[in-house]
């Protein structure tokens, strides 16, 4: 019997981890249902880039409030989380505090100090945050997108935040021995006399309580990622690496275009050739995307690493003024068709049944696409390397190339490029008129 | 004064069996749009006056596909990217200057992949290239003093990175540069860029070159400096909408340094 919470302890980290891993799994799957891309080219530049970006947190700066908070959450995470390998193996091995028996006693002291310390920093700091979200409430906290789910999402993961970091700190307060030893005790020295009176049986039990919670709530916690915007603590990493390098004014030449634009070119080529052996699937089912399986893996990775802090948006000309398009909304609907997608294929036995739906219409409307002046602010803005733009101009290709479906304007002007070689109806032998005018 | 322009094409280079130091794109906007044409011309006469052989395409120049690719059409795109890159190959063609963000952008980095390699530097970036090199003198004459906002254009800023050569322009006038609240890389677009100088915009309630033009207002300027022609007009509309056209001016970067000297 007294091996008990050992094994039960056990139970729950392989439980916890387990059903992380299968997550994680479908993560994967999901992600990959977009097209193959090559992003094998520049690792040292990709590596810079996740370096600076992702570890380094540059672009999270440029706000100084929210980059400044951030970087203070972003640290006690990592380094508070050291204290959870501590956790597991006193967990598995029914040791306490098996760190005093392997470092010394001054050491030891320092770190867990430096943790309660940096656990209030964060206490703090997610406070700060939340009143950002829900009592100054920041603007692009509260945009049409940001209703129901997305919105309880935010705060929850607060709330975790801060139930995780003054369990820790009350496992400390509570824990006699600890505080008898007063290395470390930095913050929770001050906690500990609210306990005082209590039976030894008492703070004993409080403080296994809390011991237990912590480890549960960092199990909960890590499952509840995958459900969450939260994902980026993981995924801005690989999507930083992935990120694009070109000049953002760069957009990618669809290479299937290229090859039939070379064949229209090319007058001795035989149209009516069969094509070369092998050759046949390199035309796509379609130009451009109407579904997330149209769009490349990174595009899809760029929709499950976004967090919906909205930067895109509040910086987005188009939705400053009014209209309905948000990128940050772009993603959420990309992600979330996505999630939609696999949710089918899972209940269909690995295969996608056609649901009579699509990213189109049915998530992104034709409005919003309309609505964007490709001018990058959404891309610049993005913390995490999220690249809007790119999914706006594949689903306007799919409008134009598949259902010729532009704007009448935009038809003439195209019509005009066609006829005259401008987008605007002048006769291409006037274009050096201007010279004698 | 226009008949002193010297605008050489490029087959009239190729006649004499000359090449040219450098090749002007003057974009569908420069060719076509009647205030876009002022910048053009204030261009050449800075290339006329700084001696640089130049030759355009004249006839032989279609749109770079631009607006055809962000509306979507990438078909449209490529074919007129193809049918470019054929002439200006043709031609030998090395090194190529533009007074158009988009035409720089597409030129620049859409083109290349399609078989043509080019040169490309941006009128602004050119223009500060000759006054480096002493070719161009500029003094601030009418502009000494006045407070001037510059725009960023968004093809020339944030997708090329190219933020100093205009504003170096502007400081060599002895101006006033003053900054708007978004520039650099948070500046505001004016509107127009992604086909949307072609269409009307989505519903919304308010124009995109209104917004840009009150952030430009807010810091008083005498002159609003753009270096795209389609943002000239977009901020041009916008100074007219506020009913201002009679205190501020909208120019070209070009327009400014050739109007400093009296070209």
């Amino acid at each position: 019997m007294q091996y008990l919470p050992n094994i039960l302890f056990a139970i729950i980290l392989i439980a916890g981890i387990g059903y992380f891993v299968k997550n994680v799994k479908k993560l994967s799957r999901n992600i990959k249902l977009g097209r193959d891309i090559d992003v094998s080219d520049n690792k040292s530049q990709r590596w810079k880039n996740m370096a600076m970006i992702a570890l380094g947190q540059s672009k999270m700066v440029r706000r100084p409030i929210a980059g400044f908070l951030h970087a203070i959450v972003y640290v006690g995470f990592i380094i508070i989380n050291m204290e959870v390998l501590e956790i597991i193996i006193d967990g598995i091995f029914g040791t306490h505090r098996i760190g005093l028996k392997v470092l010394p006693q001054s050491f030891y002291g320092f770190l867990i100090g430096a943790f309660e310390v940096l656990a209030v920093l964060v206490f703090v700091s997610v406070i700060l945050f939340w009143i950002r979200r829900n009592v100054i409430r920041l603007q692009r906290f509260w945009k049409s997108e940001m209703t129901s789910w997305p919105k309880n999402d935010g705060n929850n993961i607060l709330y975790f935040e801060m139930v995780l970091m003054t369990l820790f700190l009350v496992m400390n307060a509570t824990d006699i021995h600890f505080q008898t030893m007063n290395s470390g005790n930095v913050i929770s020295q001050f906690i500990a006399p609210w306990f005082s009176g209590l039976s030894n049986g008492t703070l004993h039990f409080i403080e296994r309580s809390a011991w237990w919670l912590h480890i549960i709530g960092i199990l909960i916690f890590l499952n509840y990622l995958y459900f969450s915007k939260h994902l980026h603590i993981l995924l801005a990493f690989p999507n930083t690496f992935y990120g694009k390098l070109q000049p953002k004014g760069q957009l990618d030449n669809l290479e299937a275009v290229t090859k039939e634009v070379k064949m229209m070119m090319d007058p001795n080529i035989d149209p009516f050739a069969a094509p070369a052996e092998g050759t046949e699937g390199d035309i796509p089912a379609k130009f451009g995307a109407s579904d997330v399986q149209d769009l490349s893996w990174v595009q899809l990775l760029n929709a499950y690493t976004c967090t919906e802090c909205g930067r895109c948006t509040s910086e987005c000309p188009a939705n400053q003024t009014g209209k309905k398009l948000s990128p940050r909304k772009i993603m959420m609907d990309t992600r979330d068709r996505l999630e939609e997608v696999g949710k089918n294929i899972d209940t269909n036995k690995g295969e996608f049944k056609d649901d009579g739906k699509q990213l189109l219409d049915h998530y992104i409307t034709r409005e919003e696409l309309w609505a964007c002046t490709s001018c990058n602010a959404c891309v610049e803005a993005c913390p995490v390397s999220i690249d809007p733009l790119s999914i706006i101009l594949d689903m306007r290709r799919y409008l134009v190339m598949e259902q010729s479906a532009a704007p009448t304007e935009l038809n003439n002007m195209m019509t005009n490029i066609e006829n005259n070689g401008a987008p605007w109806p002048y006769n291409q032998m006037d274009r050096l008129n201007w010279k004698n005018e | 004064m226009s008949e002193l322009l010297k605008v050489p094409t490029m087959a009239e280079f190729m006649a004499q069996g000359k090449q040219p130091e450098v090749l002007f794109w003057v974009g569908c906007a420069g060719s076509f749009d009647d205030r876009a044409k002022k910048i053009t011309k204030a261009f050449v006469k800075l290339l006329n006056k700084a001696n640089v052989e130049f030759a355009v395409l004249g006839t032989e120049e279609s749109c770079t596909g631009d607006p055809a690719k962000r509306s979507g059409n990438e078909f449209l795109f490529q074919m007129q990217a193809v049918t470019n890159i054929e002439v200006l190959n043709a031609y030998e063609v090395k090194k190529i200057v533009t007074a158009c963000p988009h035409c720089f952008n597409t030129i620049k980095n859409e083109y290349p992949e399609l078989g043509g390699n080019y040169e490309v530097m941006h009128h602004t970036q050119f223009l500060k290239t000759l006054l480096d090199e002493g070719r161009l003198t500029v003094e601030g004459g009418q502009f000494k003093g006045k407070r001037i906002t510059f725009h960023d254009p968004c093809y020339l800023g944030r997708a090329n990175n190219v933020y100093e050569a205009p504003r170096e322009l502007i400081r060599k006038l002895e101006a006033e540069l003053v900054e708007m609240k978004n520039c650099r890389r948070n500046g505001l677009c004016c509107g127009a860029g992604g086909a949307q100088m072609f269409k009307e915009p989505e519903k919304g309630d308010k124009d995109v070159n209104v917004e840009r033009t009150e952030q430009a207002l807010d810091v008083k300027p005498e002159i609003i400096a753009a270096g795209c022609p389609f943002c000239n007009t977009m901020i041009t509309d916008g100074v007219k909408a506020k009913e201002k056209e009679a205190d501020v001016d909208v120019m070209d970067i070009a327009e400014l340094i050739a109007n400093a000297q009296d070209l």
